[in-house]
């Protein structure tokens, strides 16, 4: 028995073999490329970033830009401000978001604690998956043929917000879902133990414990809309005054002052549509942080 | 009490979506009707006089397909390598930093990033357009187009400016779910002795290849919706039929509904618009649903 299987005998250096030159070629050439998708994704951020803020930031400077409007101004003096604009970013913005959250959360809430597995759930979560997909253009023109052509309202930043409401309701239900899915069980049982009805848990129990998450999507949600431009177009008149009424005449927003100066060949115009830009960046980027800060600080506890 | 109420705003949304069809429906219906040419196969657009109603969708249709596939072309290998790279390449700590870094291109809105293709792109890729159309110009898409290149208002800058605005929503998908490689493979792959690369062809892409091609198409439906930076970037009207070239210019559907929103001042008019809106959610419906439907029959199992 002195012949040894050959499996039991320990691997000499020949059975190792190094890896082919072709093989490491391959594999360097992967990383080099796949490095450089990144790089290549990442220019035109810091470059737009860059030309948004160098160039916007003459008029960010100037404390008027923050106090006042644009009325009364002419084409090319470096005056006024954007206070019109910033105001109806924010108001068009707050006014989306009141209408739009108690909707998507009651839809998050059904499709998780109601209708989990049922048909009808499943078709709802079909439908928010398209209405995610509509182009704010469409939701524009929708709310022009029902809002203006059929009802016979004239246009107005509601209107503009009813267009938003449609882009936005999608984003809180995935939030809202998403976030009531990481509720663990127990939480719900211990309640049910206690004799608690499902609504006054679903009020006080889940809710509370997914808020952060919901409120964190819900401000990315504002963040979006607010850059939206395509509605406004359609549905609202620019207004270079502050009007604080939103069912009401003439009202502006930032992409809408953009739209209106980038077409002014003076230097003012230049300034007023990089500052806007510049602004709505800033503007955008703050709810994003804040976002942010929300999900860090309060994390749904799943234990 | 309020579980209908939860159950009524599942309704409410479902409701939205075919409220949404047939409203757009019924407003287009008459101008349709009063339409002198074919809606589909005509490239006209005349719609100022209600009683000479003449509008086809035909070369709205080939610029809004041919900038969202050109982006598509471009932005699918890279948000793909992008991807790997953070899934697969970046060192752990930094890859929560350099995913972030990619969703603030999704941050910034889609007018500034028209306002910087229109300034500062475009006239930017004017030598290389140029270079492109002299030197490769027997090659029908660089051939010249219905515009001028040195304007830069062409499907070439629009496509470009829109890759990179698709490329944060297919790298987010496709990062996804390439994450969710099982392990075990992974390992298996290691320790058989593959090199990362080919851990990464025999593993990762196989698991994530479904995911991969529904982010695509969610980013094809978003660029094909997308309406403010072209409207900014596309110069308007040519009136000239599309050469079918990259070097084509115009408008897509929806920069030009935007484009004449001023216009909208009577029923038929508006309708023409409408009709075109409404060509538009039909495809967007369509891409989206489809991506849906690859994931669910890829990875519902």
């Amino acid at each position: 028995m002195s012949t040894e299987l050959e499996l039991e005998r320990p691997a000499q250096p020949p059975s190792f073999q190094g890896i082919s030159s072709g093989r490491k070629a391959k594999n360097l050439t992967a990383t080099v490329l796949v490095t450089l998708c990144f790089t290549v994704a990442v220019i035109p951020l810091i470059w737009v970033l860059w030309t948004v803020a160098s160039r916007g930031m003459e008029s960010l400077l100037r404390a008027e830009w923050w106090s006042h409007s644009l009325s009364g101004v002419r084409a090319n003096e470096d005056l006024g401000g954007a206070y019109h604009a910033i105001y109806g970013t924010i108001a068009q913005g707050l006014v989306t978001a009141v209408i739009a959250v108690p909707i998507g959360i009651l839809v998050g809430i059904y499709l998780v604690e109601y209708g989990a597995g049922t048909r009808f759930a499943r078709v709802t979560t079909f439908t928010v998956d398209i209405l995610t997909g509509v182009p704010s253009i469409v939701a524009a023109l929708f709310v022009y043929s029902v809002w203006i052509s059929i009802f016979g309202f004239s246009r107005s930043a509601f209107a503009n917000c009813l267009a938003l409401l449609l882009l936005m309701i999608p984003m809180v239900v995935r939030s809202t879902e998403e976030m009531l899915r990481v509720v663990p069980n127990e939480l719900r049982e211990a309640s049910y133990a206690l004799g608690i009805p499902k609504w006054k848990t679903i009020v006080k129990v889940v809710i509370p414990t997914a808020l952060s998450g919901i409120v964190t999507g819900v401000m990315l949600g504002v963040a979006r809309i607010m850059g939206e431009t395509a509605p406004a177009l359609i549905l609202m008149a620019y207004s270079a005054r502050i009007n604080t009424d939103i069912f009401d005449g003439s009202m502006a927003n930032l992409p809408l002052l953009m739209v209106k100066e980038f077409t002014n060949p003076e230097a003012a115009g230049f300034n007023r549509t990089w500052g806007a830009a510049l602004t709505l960046i800033l503007i955008i980027m703050l709810f994003n942080l804040a976002a942010t800060l929300v999900s860090r600080l309060s994390a749904v506890k799943t234990k | 009490m309020f579980r209908s109420l939860a159950l009524g705003s599942g309704g409410f949304v479902v409701a939205l979506i075919a409220a949404i069809g047939i409203f757009l429906l019924l407003q287009a219906l008459p101008s349709l009707q009063a339409n002198q040419v074919s809606f589909l196969t005509s490239g006209e657009w005349t719609t100022g006089d209600p009683n000479n109603m003449r509008f086809g969708i035909l070369y709205l249709l080939w610029v809004t397909v041919a900038t969202a596939a050109f982006a598509l072309v471009l932005a699918m290998p890279i948000a793909l390598g992008i991807a790997l790279f953070l899934t697969q390449y970046a060192p752990r700590s930094l890859a929560r930093v350099f995913a972030y870094i990619i969703d603030l291109l999704a941050a910034v809105p889609s007018i500034i990033f028209g306002l910087w293709g229109l300034q500062v792109l475009g006239p930017a890729l004017v030598p290389t357009a140029e270079w492109l159309n002299s030197n490769l110009g027997w090659f029908p898409l660089f051939s010249d187009g219905n515009v001028s290149i040195r304007g830069g208002g062409t499907i070439f800058t629009a496509g470009i400016v829109l890759a990179v605005m698709i490329l944060p929503i297919i790298t987010a998908i496709t990062r996804e779910i390439f994450e969710r490689t099982p392990k075990d493979q992974i390992e298996g792959a290691l320790a058989l002795g593959a090199t990362r690369w080919e851990v990464i062809r025999t593993t990762v892409l196989p698991f994530g290849r479904a995911g991969y091609v529904s982010g695509s198409m969610l980013g094809l439906g978003r660029a094909l919706g997308e309406t403010v930076a072209l409207y900014l970037i596309l110069s308007g009207a040519s009136g000239r039929a599309p050469e079918l070239s990259l070097f084509d210019g115009d408008a897509t559907i929806a920069s030009k509904i935007a484009n004449d929103a001023a216009e909208f001042n009577n029923e038929i008019s508006a309708g023409a618009y409408i009709a075109a809106g409404l060509v538009l959610f039909v495809l967007t419906f369509v891409v989206n649903a489809l991506a849906r439907w690859i994931t669910t029959s890829r990875t519902g199992k």
